[in-house]
């Protein structure tokens, strides 16, 4: 049901049968526009947007219930491989609208949005990688978006409709924890172009996997296909003694468990690399920093399995 | 109606991050252990306000509890049973299933925030520690809008972790508190190190000082870091903490455990310095 913020307590909804008749609609200040129907006819975005994604071929959510497991640094990295590809299109579009952190990660933190003719332009990190967040619109990056959802949703919509994204082969969608005003609106805008698949990430813990069962409820509530799971921080080497400790216990089995209860694919695991979050604070690939090390081969084993699950490979 | 019923509230702590992951939730449960290990007659409130990812219940190991209604309102779980000096409130206890998935907008997150602070019968409580979701949205300004009443006792408390990242959404999180002019007691640093249960050297897997550097530059008092305890995570994130059989007078087996883990010593003193600047104020 879709309420505006200034509506009154018993307010119908706008898209509601009875928006704008009901007894709770006497002195809203929206009565008159929801009376005339105007609301329920479709987002008058959505024929713009479907013609601006109608150059991409593939659109990917990565999403998790809870914060802080990893999904902006595993976007990054799924789209510097990618862009690994001279012939492939990479872009990045960062619905995270409070927290932007994919700035900082992939080293354009600085950089600024230009708009020209054909619209917004995206901050290109190198020739094949595009990529736009809230983050280079702030004049500073200690300043707060303290935005109710109306306005998250405005920004997301012109996210789609007013960035010149141009052909893209890929756009990878990293979005905030939860399930709420972003994850609806990003769904209800993509509804009619197409999403190719989500990806969702988790810890071992349960705190973590409890969250990510209410995020595979949603997908399968709206009708998102689930690529399928990834495990962060599952494991941590020592440097010193190259025992390996588990930080976050999987007290109820971790992903392995919880992909099997689903019927989920498990993508593959992600040990704990305290060079993993520096890359990220330094924001380079940490990847090509350290192609060796066993997280960098989990990584690329589940960035080769999500080119086979999509057909890629 | 919310500062009506808060009324008997004497200290509202809002834990804030601008960060996911950072450990709002285990602060937040850390926080009110401590404060309720402070007196034996003292009572505190927890509520949830992370409407799509509750974490609560699950950390008090009160997971399939339910809510009941009164005629005075909802009444609280008990996390402590029949003492009745910790009441939790989260939006998990109203869920069918575990599994299910809260999708609301905005509009309906308020409805439910104000039902918490509205509805729900907390009786006297000394301290009410509210937990919130990542960033500065619906939910931060709710809670603040239905408590602007009550104004001179709320504060906060703002969690981060020692990286770059955290740290960038811990600046935006001060940057509000100071626009909705809500006092900062100070600033917690989580996950810094982690002790390597093999050989004891520490690692800094999130990197380390990020935050006492940031409450140095902010003029924020810094309450303390906090090592990554791998005891207190599998603590929090086991639903059975009664371990079984053991189910004597001792009706609170959760704060037995954790008056075992060394995170509790550390916390003491991060209580002690949060209550202290609370007396002064």
């Amino acid at each position: 049901m879709d309420v505006p913020t200034n509506a009154p307590e018993h307010c119908p909804g706008t898209e509601s049968e009875q928006a704008g008749k009901a007894d709770a609609c006497a002195g809203c200040d929206n009565q008159q526009v929801c009376a005339s129907g105007q609301t329920k006819l479709p987002d008058p975005n959505l024929p713009f947007i479907t013609q601006r994604m109608s150059t991409v071929k593939r659109k990917i959510l990565v999403l998790s219930g809870k914060g802080g497991v990893g999904k902006s640094t595993f976007t990054a990295q799924l789209a510097w491989a990618f862009a690994a590809d001279d012939q492939l299109q990479t872009g990045i579009m960062d619905v995270d609208i409070c927290g932007p952190s994919i700035p900082t990660i992939l080293g354009i933190a600085s950089e600024q949005v230009h708009s020209s003719s054909s619209g917004w332009s995206p901050v290109y990190v190198q020739d094949n990688l595009g990529v736009m967040s809230v983050g280079f619109m702030l004049p500073s990056s200690h300043d707060a978006i303290m935005w109710r959802g109306p306005k998250k949703n405005g920004l997301i919509s012109q996210f789609l409709k007013d960035v010149d994204w141009g052909d893209l082969d890929y756009l990878l969608v990293d979005t905030p924890p939860g399930t709420s005003d972003e994850h609806l609106s990003i769904v209800q805008y993509l509804k009619e172009s197409g999403i190719d698949g989500a990806i969702l990430i988790t810890t071992p813990q349960e705190v973590a996997l409890q969250d990510v069962r209410r995020e595979i409820d949603f997908c399968r509530k709206v009708g998102i296909r689930i690529i399928g799971l990834v495990e962060n921080m599952s494991g941590f080497v020592c440097p010193s003694c190259k025992t390996e400790s588990q930080i976050f216990k999987p007290s109820t089995g971790g992903g392995k468990k919880l992909a099997q209860d689903t019927g989920i694919e498990l993508l593959g695991s992600i040990p704990l690399d305290p060079r993993i979050g520096k890359s990220a604070d330094y924001g380079v690939s940490f990847i090509d920093e350290y192609p060796d090390s066993p997280a960098s081969i989990a990584y690329l084993d589940i960035i080769d399995r999500i080119k086979v699950i999509l057909g890629d490979q | 109606m919310a500062a009506k019923r808060l009324e008997t509230v004497k200290h509202i702590i809002i834990v804030l991050s601008g960060k996911g992951g950072v450990g709002k939730s285990s602060v937040s449960t850390q926080l009110a252990l401590s404060l309720y290990n402070s007196s034996p007659t003292v009572r505190v409130g927890i509520l949830d306000v992370d409407l799509t990812g509750p974490s609560i219940p699950r950390m008090f190991g009160v997971d399939n509890h339910a809510v009941h209604q009164s005629s005075d309102g909802w009444v609280p779980v008990y996390a402590d049973g029949a003492q009745a000096r910790l009441a939790c409130m989260s939006v998990g206890f109203l869920l069918k299933n575990k599994g299910d998935s809260v999708v609301w907008r905005g509009p309906k997150k308020n409805g439910m925030i104000r039902q918490f602070l509205s509805d729900v019968r907390w009786g006297e409580l000394d301290y009410l520690v509210i937990d919130t979701p990542p960033g500065t949205s619906d939910e931060h300004l709710s809670l603040l809008e239905h408590m602007a009443p009550l104004h001179s006792r709320l504060s906060s408390v703002i969690v981060t972790t020692p990286q770059a990242v955290a740290l960038m959404d811990a600046m935006k999180c001060l940057s509000f508190t100071r626009a909705v002019n809500l006092p900062v007691l100070g600033l917690i640093e989580n996950m810094s190190g982690y002790v390597c249960p093999c050989c004891g050297e520490i690692s800094n897997v999130f990197s380390t000082g990020g935050g006492q550097e940031m409450a140095r530059r902010e003029e924020l008092r810094f309450l303390g870091n906090l090592p990554v305890d791998t005891e207190l995570v599998s603590l929090l994130d086991a639903s059975d903490v009664g371990g079984g059989a053991e189910k004597s007078a001792d009706a609170f087996p959760l704060l037995a455990r954790y008056q075992a883990t060394t995170s509790c010593k550390l916390f003491a003193e991060i209580a002690t310095s949060i209550v202290g600047s609370l007396a002064v104020a």
